[in-house]
């Protein structure tokens, strides 16, 4: 299985077109993470349920075996290596971005989480300039 | 025309800089807790409240009604792109308009909100203006036994009338009138309820029990819900209105500020009856002037919004007739703001009128001013405040907490109030986990003594005889209200059926910021 670390942005986007070539080319079905903290009233990162249908409906189209899951109140990373751990993932797909020096000491990087600690081969996208 | 000299001094007053600045900042503050669910104006100006001992009476007081206005306005914010009222006052303003942000029209549903407050809230300080006033000379008049009475009615229709439980409103009343009682006896400096801690012999400070229940006991209740689904915020730009929006909203707002401003001046304010009536209305109303009215009823009508929006700021400006007037505060947010002024050793009741003319004028003005600002601040500010709402709980929340304790240990600078800051906020915790309103609770604690305080007069006077409880005719007529008010409805729900559920199902934890 491949998994997308998804968000409903350029990002997110460029990791879930990547993933489903992928998924083409090895013929191995799909899993669509869309984690948050929940610990705020708002996150922009967290796709509405009428994206997630959306999305389902376009990955049937495309005759792949996919999942989408979306859980609440976790770290998005560690979501997302759970899911490759569960699922038994081949590759984890996850698109990257430019931070801001502030915004590095602020936060934490999701992708760089996933890039060090994921189990398998990690490929790590941008999104078309 | 003797009261527009005075509001034009207190104008002067409330214009210099110093003041100005203070009036910002309180409408920023009070915007910014407005916007956030679950912290509120009440939460705010408890918070606050020992900052302020450092300030002079007049701009303390001006910063507070600007996060009373402001913190009306935000809630508004919030309903609207969220569906999550702030406070309970918003919850009418998020029926329509959610939908109408839903319906790709949320900048032209924030600008009436924002328009709809500016207009009810200057007609409502005017009517303070020239409400308050007379009522002061009149209250002047009365005497210990009536004040008394009046104050009794506003605790039993706060407890009684507002909530979803008389019981509850009352375990509430009475649980803060226990904690006002703690401490030496005014008069005869017998220890009462001080469980032998000679720190409580001063009786428990306002601050800390306000800050404990507002501040420590939502931290601990947010902490107990930390995590939940996040909701889906409507991208908003800059709010404006239409020619036709402005047709269809003037009207609601002139009624809104109508029904709003009566309920906030009677001891049973809140906001939540006036903007219910208002919402009522204007469904019924609607279609009379435009057709596109009744029809777009229930998904997104421009007047849903503005007539209750209005009907809310024009309530939290006639809360203000009892509180300069009497000194009888109706809402959590103008409890603590009875606290602050009698943090500033001035009594609050009808002789602050005339005691105190500077500081009631120069408020009244700067709730002129503040409102304007709103206005100014707000419409541009809007999308701003929409990215507040992605403030990670335990960022805000550990603020919160941090400026709780310093408060709590700078009010008299002892480690043990930061003990009893802690108990409160368990009681904080506790009174929202079993559902009891705040309202009661509060107004027990900070009305209770000023009530005592009567009772003893009126005693005294008539040597301890309970006579001297009724022989005023103010007096049997209020006892007469209260017996209506309580034994009424007891009466109707045996004769009448039971009425059908509630019309619309406020969210449980929305029931605790009850007029705040």
């Amino acid at each position: 299985m491949i998994v997308v670390a998804y968000t409903p942005d350029v990002y997110g986007e460029a990791a879930l077109a990547h993933a489903v070539t992928e998924a083409g080319l090895r013929r191995l079905g799909v899993v669509v993470v869309n984690a948050t903290r929940g610990d705020a009233f708002v996150d922009e990162r967290f796709a509405s349920t009428e994206r997630l249908a959306e999305l389902d409906a376009a990955l049937g189209e495309q005759g792949l075996t996919h999942e989408v899951r979306q859980p609440v109140g976790v770290e998005p990373s560690e979501a997302v290596i759970d899911v490759v751990k569960e699922v038994g993932g081949s590759l984890v797909v996850v698109g990257i971005r430019h931070r801001s020096p502030v915004g590095k000491v602020l936060m934490g990087s999701v992708a760089q989480r996933i890039l060090l600690d994921a189990p398998c081969p990690v490929l790590a996208v941008k999104p078309s300039p | 025309m003797e009261t527009l000299s005075l509001l034009g001094g207190g104008l002067a007053d409330a214009l210099t800089p110093m003041n100005l600045m203070w009036a910002v900042i309180g409408v920023l503050l009070g915007t910014f807790v407005g916007v956030l669910p679950g912290v509120g104006p009440a939460m705010a100006v408890a918070l606050l409240l020992p900052v302020t001992y450092g300030l002079d009476v007049t701009s303390a007081l001006i910063m507070f009604a600007g996060i009373y206005y402001g913190g009306m306005y935000g809630g508004s914010t919030t309903s609207i792109l969220l569906n999550t009222p702030g406070e309970s006052a918003s919850v009418m303003t998020a029926l329509e308009g959610n939908r109408m942000a839903k319906a790709g029209r949320a900048a032209q549903a924030l600008a009436t909100a924002a328009i709809g407050s500016f207009v009810a809230g200057t007609i409502g300080t005017l009517g303070v203006v020239f409400f308050a006033p007379p009522l002061a000379e009149f209250a002047v008049q009365i005497g210990a036994p009536s004040y008394f009475a009046i104050m009794l009615l506003a605790m039993v229709l706060v407890s009684a009338v507002l909530g979803a439980s008389k019981l509850r409103g009352f375990v509430g009343l009475f649980i803060g009138l226990a904690i006002g009682l703690v401490g030496l006896d005014a008069s005869t400096a017998q220890p009462r309820a001080m469980l032998g801690v000679n720190q409580l012999a001063e009786g428990i400070d306002i601050v800390v029990v306000a800050v404990g229940l507002f501040a420590v006991g939502e931290a601990l209740w947010t902490a107990a819900h930390l995590r939940r689904r996040p909701l889906q915020v409507i991208p908003v730009g800059r709010p404006w209105m239409g020619r036709d929006d402005w047709r269809r909203s003037w009207r609601p707002w002139l009624r809104g500020t109508a029904l709003g401003f009566p309920f906030g001046a009677v001891p049973a304010g809140g906001a939540e009856t006036p903007t219910f009536l208002s919402y009522i209305t204007e469904r019924k109303l609607a279609g009379r002037h435009h057709a596109e009215g009744r029809e777009s009823f229930g998904e997104g009508a421009i007047e849903g919004v503005a007539g209750p929006e209005a009907a809310n700021n024009a309530s939290a400006a006639g809360t203000l007739v009892p509180l300069l007037a009497l000194g009888l505060p109706v809402t959590a947010t103008s409890a603590v703001m009875l606290a602050a002024i009698q943090g500033y050793g001035i009594t609050p009741g009808p002789t602050l009128m005339t005691d105190q003319p500077d500081l009631i004028w120069a408020l009244l003005a700067s709730l002129l001013i503040g409102n304007a600002l709103l206005l100014v601040l707000n419409l541009p500010l809007a999308p701003v405040w929409a990215k507040l709402l992605r403030i990670p709980r335990p960022q805000l929340y550990a603020g919160i907490l941090f400026f709780a304790s310093l408060g709590a240990y700078a009010v008299r600078q002892q480690p043990f109030d930061v003990a009893l800051l802690l108990v409160f906020g368990a009681l904080g915790f506790a009174v929202r986990r079993f559902g009891i309103p705040v309202l009661p609770l509060i107004l027990g604690v900070i009305l209770g003594p000023l009530m005592e305080v009567r009772l003893r007069e009126a005693l005294d006077l008539s040597s301890g005889d309970l006579v001297g409880l009724v022989n005023e005719p103010i007096a049997i007529i209020v006892y007469a209200i209260i017996v209506l008010v309580v034994v009424v409805p007891l009466v109707w729900s045996r004769v009448a059926p039971r009425p059908a559920t509630p019309l619309t199902e406020v969210p449980e934890r929305d029931r605790q910021e009850v007029g705040s």
